[in-house]
């Protein structure tokens, strides 16, 4: 038997492996799929103070080994997760993990504060990184001084795992993972979606209602991996580290480029059954490869 | 007969492909053998088929069930072409395995015994009609299914459902059936009053002009959204449309929907 346990500051994860914020609902949509305590975490669809309708659609386009959305952090709010959606899955059998929004730092500390309530929530993913919506999200992630602010202010009011979501659309990811490092940061993950566009040529309009959106799967597998080993390379703090994986040898590429745990996302879309396969074929790996334990392979490049 | 749709869990699984045939210019219907049993799966419901080999081709298609041959594990699909995707589907040979996430969405609401039902579909919609016909339970002189297309070859061949009811047809230039759309169809113009439940799936400037209709009949209208989809089973919240409720997911709280919810 493979040790595949890995730990990220003080939360124990069974495997490496995570369903990434926005591709797998509350967790729940998948069980008729997959056995759901076999996941390393879950982590649940980016959650804001208030309810939030979305951008209109089309908020979808299919893209060259990809694509991109532009859901803009459609949820029913805060409470709504406390009350409703929490007790429903809270004995879950994994970790959950809550994506935590806001579009001013108020919001975020008021999101943050009645996650902290909750027992079973054992971490936060900090999403500073959304390229969907007009205020805050992304705007917080693309430059030092506001990421610093936002994770400054959330750490105070939490002591849980702070984990925050980097965005690729920045100049240096490394400058940024830093930034957030020296507020007090427990992890990094890392990458939200690449701001892209597409347009119909037959109406000459934009495909998506919102005219850009937020590029995902196989086709920003290498600029993912690019950044994870950047990252990995500039913080002490570990790696979560997502961005088109599809098997289990993506998987193994991150890990080996500095992921401690890695998210499936849109790979799930396709086949929800990934995830585990995931889990299944890292297991495989290590046996062929004699790895006995999967911190063997974290950051495992060699040069 | 079957009222709501519990049904059967969402799985994925390899099908083989028995049967891919030409109905006519770029209507195909395929013939796929499940190895898990298909109880549950009713009229309304589709499937999410993956569509291998070219790159480009990244997301699944959805496509609504055609009939199912629950005894014999079979699932028909009517597969237009339009695009990449469904260009390649129909081009896939016998023998071939398929992956298929199914099933998925919520099925039409079942008439009630004493109903008479106009059931409408233009397009790749005739599809879910005639399943609908076949599985709804009413004596066919209470089934009117009025099928609409551009001329006659893009009408396909729907002999074995003609014993579930009563057929009409439209074609924009008179080649089969009346001129004309289907609203211009006498048995919708002239006798809509005389339906307690009307169902569709089209075109949405189709679906929509028979929605109005609806309404101001005062009939019970349903109709089948074929909004662009990632995953097909609630997660990506990328299907939504606006009804009077917010946002709603087309492939888990539709495709499905009562016209008086949506703001048509
Ligand atoms: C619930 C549902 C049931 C459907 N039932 C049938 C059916 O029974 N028979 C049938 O022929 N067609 C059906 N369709 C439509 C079918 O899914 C599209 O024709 C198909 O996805 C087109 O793929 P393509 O690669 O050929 O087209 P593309 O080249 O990708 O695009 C052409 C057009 O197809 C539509 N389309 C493309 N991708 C999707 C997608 N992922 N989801 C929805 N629409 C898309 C868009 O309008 C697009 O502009 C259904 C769609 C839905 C949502
Ligand atoms: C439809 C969709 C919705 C998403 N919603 C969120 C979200 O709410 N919060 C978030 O932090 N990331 C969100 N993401 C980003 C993913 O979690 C992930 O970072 C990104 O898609 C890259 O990984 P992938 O290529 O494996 O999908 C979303 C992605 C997609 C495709
Ligand atoms: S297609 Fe993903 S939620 Fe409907």
């Amino acid at each position: 038997m493979v040790d595949l346990g890995i730990k990220i500051h003080n939360v124990e994860f069974k495997n490496p492996v995570l369903t990434a914020s926005g591709t797998c609902g509350f967790g729940e949509e998948l069980s008729d799929f997959i056995d759901l305590s076999r996941l390393g975490g879950i982590v649940v669809k980016g959650t804001t103070l208030n309810h939030r309708e979305g951008n209109p659609y089309p908020r979808m386009a299919e893209t060259p080994s990809g694509m991109l959305n532009a859901v803009g952090l459609q949820n029913k709010g805060v409470k709504n997760f406390v009350n409703n959606i929490y007790p429903r899955i809270k004995d879950i059998d994994t970790n959950i993990i809550v994506n935590v929004n806001g579009s001013t730092i108020d919001e975020y500390i008021a999101v943050t504060e009645q996650i902290n309530e909750l027992d079973k929530i054992p971490a936060i993913e900090l999403n500073i990184s959304c390229p969907n919506v007009k205020e805050g999200g992304m705007a917080f992630g693309v430059s030092c001084p506001s990421a610093e602010a936002v994770v400054k202010a959330v750490r105070k009011v939490y002591n849980k795992t702070l984990i925050v979501k980097l965005s690729p659309n920045v100049t240096s990811i490394a400058e940024i993972a830093k930034a957030v490092e020296g507020q007090g940061a427990d992890s990094v993950s890392l990458i939200n979606t690449l701001l892209g566009m597409a347009i119909d040529a037959e109406k000459r309009r934009p495909v998506l209602s919102t005219v850009t959106g937020g590029l995902s799967g196989p086709a920003v597998k290498p600029i993912a991996l690019r950044m994870v080993w950047q990252v990995y390379n500039a913080v002490k703090i570990p790696v979560i580290g997502m961005g088109g994986i599809m098997n289990a040898t993506d998987a193994i590429e991150f890990i080996l480029a500095g992921a401690s745990a890695v998210q499936i996302g849109t790979a799930i879309f396709k086949d929800p059954t990934i995830p585990v396969q995931v889990i299944d074929g890292i297991s495989s790996y290590m046996e062929k490869h004699k790895i006995g334990s999967i911190s063997e392979l974290i950051g495992g490049l060699q040069m | 007969m079957p009222s709501n749709t519990k049904g059967m869990n969402k799985t994925v699984q390899d099908l083989l492909l028995l049967e891919n045939q030409q109905l006519n210019n770029d209507n195909f219907l395929l013939k796929l053998k499940s190895p898990v049993h298909l109880s549950g799966i009713l009229p309304g419901q589709f499937v999410n088929v993956e569509i291998k080999s070219a790159r480009e081709i990244f997301l699944r298609r959805p496509f609504s069930v055609l009939d199912v041959d629950y005894q014999n594990q079979t699932i028909s699909l009517l597969v237009k072409i339009l695009g990449r995707g469904s260009k390649k589907l129909t081009e896939i040979t016998p023998g071939q395995k398929i992956s298929v996430v199914f099933p998925l969405g919520k099925s039409f609401t079942f008439p009630d015994p004493g109903d008479r039902v106009l059931l409408i579909g233009g397009g790749s919609g005739v599809a879910p009609m005639l399943f609908l016909a076949k599985m709804c339970g009413l004596p066919a002189d209470n089934v009117h299914v009025l099928l609409g297309a551009k001329t006659i070859n893009d009408h396909i061949n729907v002999d074995d459902y003609l014993k579930f009811g009563h057929f009409y047809y439209t074609t924009e230039d008179g080649s089969k059936g009346e001129r004309g759309f289907v609203i211009d169809h006498p048995v919708f113009k002239e006798q809509l009053s005389k339906f307690t439940r009307i169902y569709t799936c089209g075109p949405n400037p189709m679906m929509k002009a028979i929605a109005a209709s609806a309404k101001k009949a005062n009939i019970i209208c349903e109709v089948s959204l074929e909004n662009m989809m990632a995953c097909g089973f609630g997660v990506c919240l990328c299907c939504v449309e606006d009804t009077n409720e917010g946002h709603k997911c087309v492939c888990t709280e539709g495709p499905v929907f009562n016209v008086n919810d949506l703001k048509w």
